[in-house]
């Protein structure tokens, strides 16, 4: 690890260096930004950040979080066999989270009370299949390090192999959110609207739940599948307490769950430094605890507008 | 489509010529019949809405009429019988208002950006902003009365105001055919005048087949040129003045009714007595008079 705080200057202007090297001294422990796996964490989770801001506007308006969330549980069946089967856990994540939204999709995702049924199934049989893997994982590799990887996600461990792959989904994800953007959200008012106006509810509804899976797994990769719905929902919720337009929430995400996640990273670099001395806490804590102080503060900001009229 | 701004109550059209029925048929359905989880739900139904016209679709809840008004949208297929829209580009010539939905009172969407939907939500891709676009939907808000509110997210509108924004969500792109079902259900007397008069307005004023589903006809008797009664299944239809007359009424309704002409209103009250004719309501054949 390379410990040269030199490496700053590139990004700080001359006349403020002082002062803000100061200030990030203080808040940074050295190397953080010159660290090759802090690069590659900082890097991988915020493209995650910020596609997982994007799409989860979506999913909030569409109440479709707890698909989100079953999903995401669901992926950890899929980190955990693509890890029996020595596989990358990101093949196993997007795998079985495409192939659940899929099944979600036929039981009937598109009804407000078949949706949560349909959820509901599919999640059941996630876990099962979850908790099957990982024991396999432990008895045949005779480890459990992956364990926690899996499930609450280690942005810090990935490398920049990762980097094409998680790249290519991000952009398939965003593509589909962009392409479908009107007719989605016209469908989110009101799906007879939509349906008079000739957009196929249904199959938007199918390619909106496709880059959701997409976009699951990539969460499940940064932060673990057991937190990626924090990442993926609480951004989102946050932005839409604070303004009523959507493409502006969809950005006001993407930057909440950015600063969330890179914010998070920092923390648990100086983590290092608390007890229990040379661990480090989990990133995945700092992000989701950063994560829900802004909702709640967004909370309050609305609240407070609202009282002043 | 044309990409011209509406000209939204500005034409001074001659309503007369409306009135006279010199419109264009718009929409025609013929022998209509629907069946929906084994029973009729439509049976037959055949009748034509012309431009400039405003045409009342009224039958008491479970007649049919939001069925009715499905069909001709495309969204649910006939038995059997045909429906035409004339003109080009039939899907997107026809507005629609459905029946009262809810709305989210967080979701984040502005009355405006309702209403541009209007203008291409079908459509791939982001909209582009542009101050033409932002021009022609506050025209459209204007045009409806629903400029004040035009910042407030939808699902937080009163039901009224809500109605209008969705009337000029359907009216932005200029359709020659315009249904609205049931508009008038949540509104209280005087917001229903209003709504109706903007509607006739429209209907005269842009050349516009209106038809407004009500359960309820009174809201509609002044402005509606046209009638189409669903009972049983069977439509009744005509001009306004042939179709409400007491004695098809009273047998359409099931009990007697009677039609009072005070002031230029017409107004329809339940009679005295309850010697009306069958409990069914019939098909308004000639031969049955
Ligand atoms: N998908 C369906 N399957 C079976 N029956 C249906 C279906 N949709 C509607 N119906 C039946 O068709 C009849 C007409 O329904 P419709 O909604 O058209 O009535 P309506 O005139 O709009 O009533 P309201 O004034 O209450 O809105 C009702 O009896 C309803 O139960
Ligand atoms: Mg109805």
């Amino acid at each position: 690890m390379t410990r040269s705080p030199h490496t700053r200057t590139t990004w700080i202007p001359r006349s403020t260096e002082t002062a803000v090297h100061a200030l990030l001294r203080a808040l940074v422990e050295p190397g953080f930004f010159a660290d090759g796996a802090v690069q590659t964490a900082a890097v991988l989770g915020g493209v995650v950040a910020v596609v997982a801001g994007l799409i989860g506007v979506f999913t909030v308006i569409r109440s479709q979080a707890f698909a989100g969330h079953a999903l995401s549980d669901i992926g950890s069946a899929g980190g955990s066999s693509a890890y029996l089967i020595g596989l990358a856990p990101l093949w196993g994540f997007v795998g079985i989270s495409v192939l659940a939204a899929a099944a979600m999709e036929r039981i009937g995702v598109q009804r407000a009370r078949g949706r949560d049924v349909a959820t509901g199934i599919v999640l059941g049989v996630g876990f099962a299949l979850a908790s099957l893997f990982l024991y396999l994982g432990m008895t045949y590799h005779n480890g459990s390090g992956e364990i926690p990887t899996i499930l609450f996600g280690s942005v810090f461990t990935l490398s920049s192999s990762d980097l094409p792959l998680v790249i290519g989904l991000g952009a398939v994800a965003l593509l589909v959110a962009l392409t479908l953007y009107r007719p989605l959200l016209l469908a989110s008012v009101s799906p007879e609207l939509a349906a008079a106006r000739g957009v196929r509810v249904r199959l938007v509804g199918a390619a909106y739940l496709l880059a959701l899976a997409i976009t699951v797994a990539l969460c499940d990769l940064t932060i673990g599948a057991i937190l990626s719905t924090a990442l993926l929902v609480g951004p989102a919720a946050a932005a839409l307490r604070l303004t009523s337009r959507p493409h502006r929430a969809a950005l006001l995400a993407a930057g909440i769950s950015l600063a969330c996640t890179w914010l998070g990273l920092l923390l648990a670099w100086d983590s290092f430094y608390w007890p229990p001395l040379r661990h480090g806490w989990p990133v995945s804590f700092f992000i989701v605890t950063l994560v829900l102080i802004v909702y709640l503060a967004a909370g309050a900001l609305a609240r407070g507008r609202h009282l002043r009229g | 489509m044309s990409d011209q701004p509406p000209t939204m109550l500005t034409q001074p059209q001659a309503a007369t010529a409306a009135r006279a029925g010199g419109g264009e048929k718009v929409l025609e359905l013929a022998g209509v019949t629907v069946e929906l989880g084994g029973r009729r739900i439509l049976d037959d139904v055949a009748f034509s809405l012309r431009a400039g016209e405003l045409t009342g679709l009224i039958g008491s809840n479970g007649a049919g009429k939001t069925t009715l008004l499905r069909v001709i949208l495309g969204l649910l297929a006939p038995t059997a019988g045909s429906v035409t829209v004339n003109g080009p580009d039939a899907r997107h010539s026809v507005g629609y208002v459905p029946q009262k939905f809810m709305l989210d009172p967080d979701l984040p969407v502005r009355a405006r950006d309702l209403v541009a939907l209007g203008i291409d939500g079908h459509r791939l891709g982001v909209p582009r902003p542009s101050r033409e676009r932002r021009e022609r939907v506050n025209r459209m808000l204007d045009a409806v009365g629903a400029g004040r509110f035009a910042d407030a997210r939808i699902g937080r509108l009163s039901g009224g105001e809500q109605q209008r924004v969705l009337i000029a969500h359907a009216l932005i792109n200029q359709p020659r055919l315009l249904l609205l079902d049931e508009p008038l259900a949540n509104l209280d007397l005087r917001s229903a005048r209003e709504v109706v008069d903007l509607l006739a307005r429209i209907a005269r004023e842009q050349r516009i087949a209106v038809m407004i589903s009500a359960h309820e006809m009174n809201a509609l008797l002044p402005v509606m040129d046209r009638v189409v009664y669903l009972a049983d299944g069977r439509a009744a239809c005509g001009r306004a003045e042939d179709v409400v007359r007491a004695d098809v009424l009273s047998r359409l309704y099931g009990h007697r009714v009677e039609v009072i002409h005070v002031a230029g209103r017409v107004l329809v009250v339940a009679g005295e007595g309850d010697d009306a004719e069958p409990s069914h309501p019939h098909h308004l054949d000639p031969e049955e008079h």
